[in-house]
């Protein structure tokens, strides 16, 4: 009871000295499930990577076994192919849209647009995959004619191979876009408006304004949804997994790698496999993560 | 920046000659009546048909969700796709969904409320101290803590579902609601939510004069903290409960039996019964009104939360990033 005796000043603060056992008494709840839900998962994906069904210590030999597969090359090309798309378009078209409503005079028209802009991201996950089954499908499409002028006449001309990573992120774009625009439209409310104000006066027009202006400032908002939409994106799991429902395993089989990893696991029984695949993902998206809070100052830890 | 403005000037004289916008921008100032440039109203046309365009794009496919559920399977082939249909047909497409396995949706949809709220209810109990915690008390490994929860929070929730199934497995939990509940109650994002909060919003000293008063630490934490959290406590409530409704991959691994599904991953299995997706789907076939109302039905919580938080859920999204 340090802090009743001595009278503190204000530059002494009495930060739980003595007290010590209150922060983990806290923490200790969380810490519980970080340990069994954040690190013990990844300490059994690197066992089960590491070894064959019977235990024994294998080496790298699942990772070359799993690489080998005929269908590990085509997914990892497929994610890539669908990530290049995914964080083009959502960098071009967050940002533009999110400095379009920031110039509109009225803010309740902006508000609200923001808002329908958003409503989708109600719709994550099968829902969202549902709906643009609809979409997509020339019988039952509000927008069957802009489907037939672009020479989609069947859902199954419609979902093509080579169509699926535009597909993959205009249904991507649709739930997760608002959000961001939300978040980008909050970063440039944050801009001081005498700097837009000097700007202005310098003679700089909107867009200018806004290609030497706003974009620098928005430059560690814009990193920070690449870093967390690339990561989002590599797992790519049920769009192409509904898909192939839909399809009959025509289109969007073993599209991705988190789809291969399923089916390593579950349809080949090769936990193993399974495993090494996971581990590569878990390998890019914790290194993306961690670069991130390290280098970024983004998050402040303290 | 009074030095910048005042250099202004001088610095936009030679400008205004050769910049065309400069020029508009000059002659709006002498009178600010007069008649927009043609350069001004095509941009602001433009401006406007992007944003319209972008509506339609986002608004459209939920408009079209909500009429076809109100519509037979011929009406959604042969009329306007945004005509509305009947709510005597909405009625008798709930009869057939729900006659889907003896009332399967009604029970996807108790057991995805189950799973979301009992997680939900865990999270809130762990994450709030915990954050607080962190925020507002020192010890050992505090900063340790801080960093790996900012890695996890990073992390996609897919990242880690196969190496939990292996884990789950391992414990014999595969096939209990434990399964999911469990994994979706470690929710990092919402242990940094509170601890933004409580280190922006609520001063130290505060909690020192409650010492000071002689409450013990469970004291300040129940009777001054917790009751000024209750913002972030909605917050963390509303993005867990988001979280956990929409998650697809991680019950579809480890419920695979229908009557355990969530409604995300029953609806999902519905869609192989349409026959117009999967010719193979038999005599229990659902029809694909049947599968947009499903589909409705399945996002109303959401949706109704939404509608309901929409402020406060903008703020919520910007907390998450700034500490400002």
């Amino acid at each position: 009871m340090t802090a009743t005796v001595s009278p503190v000043g204000s530059g002494r603060r009495p930060r739980g000295a003595g007290r010590g056992w209150a922060g983990p008494a806290f923490v200790a709840g969380y810490v519980l499930l970080l340990v069994a839900f954040g690190v013990l998962p990844i300490g059994y994906a690197i066992w089960f990577a590491f070894t064959d069904a019977g235990g024994t210590f294998t080496g790298f030999s699942n990772f070359v076994t799993t690489a080998q597969d005929f269908r590990f090359v085509d997914a990892l090309g497929h994610v890539a192919l669908y990530l290049l798309f995914w964080l083009v378009s959502l960098v071009v078209f967050v940002v533009g849209l999110a400095l379009l409503l920031h110039r509109l005079s009225s803010g309740r028209i902006s508000q609200a647009l923001r808002f329908l802009y958003y409503i989708p991201g109600a719709l994550a996950g099968a829902a969202s995959v549902l709906v643009w089954l609809f979409m997509l499908d020339p019988t039952v499409s509000p927008v069957s004619s802009l489907l037939e002028a672009l020479g989609f006449d069947t859902f199954g001309q419609v979902i093509a191979p080579g169509n699926l990573p535009v597909l993959f992120t205009v249904i991507a774009f649709w739930t997760g876009a608002g959000g961001w625009i939300v978040v980008m439209y909050g970063a440039l409310n944050n801009i001081p408006g005498d700097v837009l104000e000097a700007a202005r006066i310098d003679g700089a027009g909107a867009w200018k304004t806004a290609w030497h202006v706003q974009i620098p400032m928005l430059r560690k908002w814009i990193v920070y949804m690449v870093i967390l939409a690339f990561a989002g994106g590599a797992q790519l799991f049920v769009e192409p997994q509904l898909l192939s429902l839909a399809s009959v395993g025509v289109a969007g089989r073993d599209y991705s790698l988190n789809q291969l990893t399923y089916d390593f696991a579950f349809q080949m029984d090769n936990i193993n496999g399974a495993a090494a695949v996971s581990m590569e993902l878990l390998v890019v998206s914790v290194s993306v993560a961690g670069v991130f809070v390290a280098r970024s100052r983004f998050f402040d830890a303290d | 920046m009074p030095t910048e403005t005042s250099a202004l000037p001088t610095a936009t004289a030679p400008r205004t000659e050769r910049d065309p916008s400069a020029m508009s921008r000059t002659v709006r100032r002498t009178s600010r009546r007069a008649p927009r440039s043609v350069s001004q109203t095509s941009s602001r046309l433009l401006a406007g048909s992007v944003l319209t365009v972008f509506v339609v794009f986002f608004v459209l496919p939920v408009l079209w969700l909500l009429l076809a559920a109100t519509k037979t399977d011929q009406q959604l082939v042969h009329d306007n796709p945004l005509s509305f249909g009947s709510f005597g047909t909405l009625a008798d497409n709930w009869h057939a969904l729900s006659g889907f396995q003896d009332g399967a949706i009604l029970l996807w949809l108790g057991n995805s409320a189950l799973y979301a709220v009992v997680s939900l209810v865990i999270t809130l109990c762990v994450s709030v101290p915990a954050g607080y915690a962190l925020a507002m008390t020192e010890f050992r490994g505090r900063k340790t803590l801080l960093v790996t929860t900012l890695v996890v929070m990073l992390m996609p929730t897919a990242t880690l579902v196969v190496p939990l199934f292996l884990e789950i497995n391992a414990a014999r939990l595969i096939g209990t609601m434990w399964s999911i509940i469990l994994p979706y109650s470690f929710y990092p994002f919402g242990v940094y939510l509170t601890y933004i909060y409580f280190t922006t919003a609520v001063p130290k000293d505060l909690l020192a004069a409650a010492r000071i008063d002689g409450c013990s630490e469970f004291g300040v934490f129940r009777l001054i903290a917790l009751p000024l959290a209750t913002p972030v406590i909605a917050l963390v409530g509303f993005f867990s409960f988001v979280a956990n409704w929409t998650n697809y991959f991680l019950p579809y691994v480890m419920l695979p039996e229908s009557d355990q599904m969530p409604v995300q991953v029953g609806v999902g299995n519905l869609l192989t019964s349409v026959p117009q997706f999967n010719p193979a789907a038999g005599t229990a076939a659902v029809e694909r009104p049947e599968l947009a109302l499903a589909t409705l039905v399945a996002i109303t919580p959401v949706l109704v939360v939404f509608l309901f938080a929409q402020r406060f859920l903008v703020s919520g999204m910007l907390a998450g990033a700034t500490k400002e």
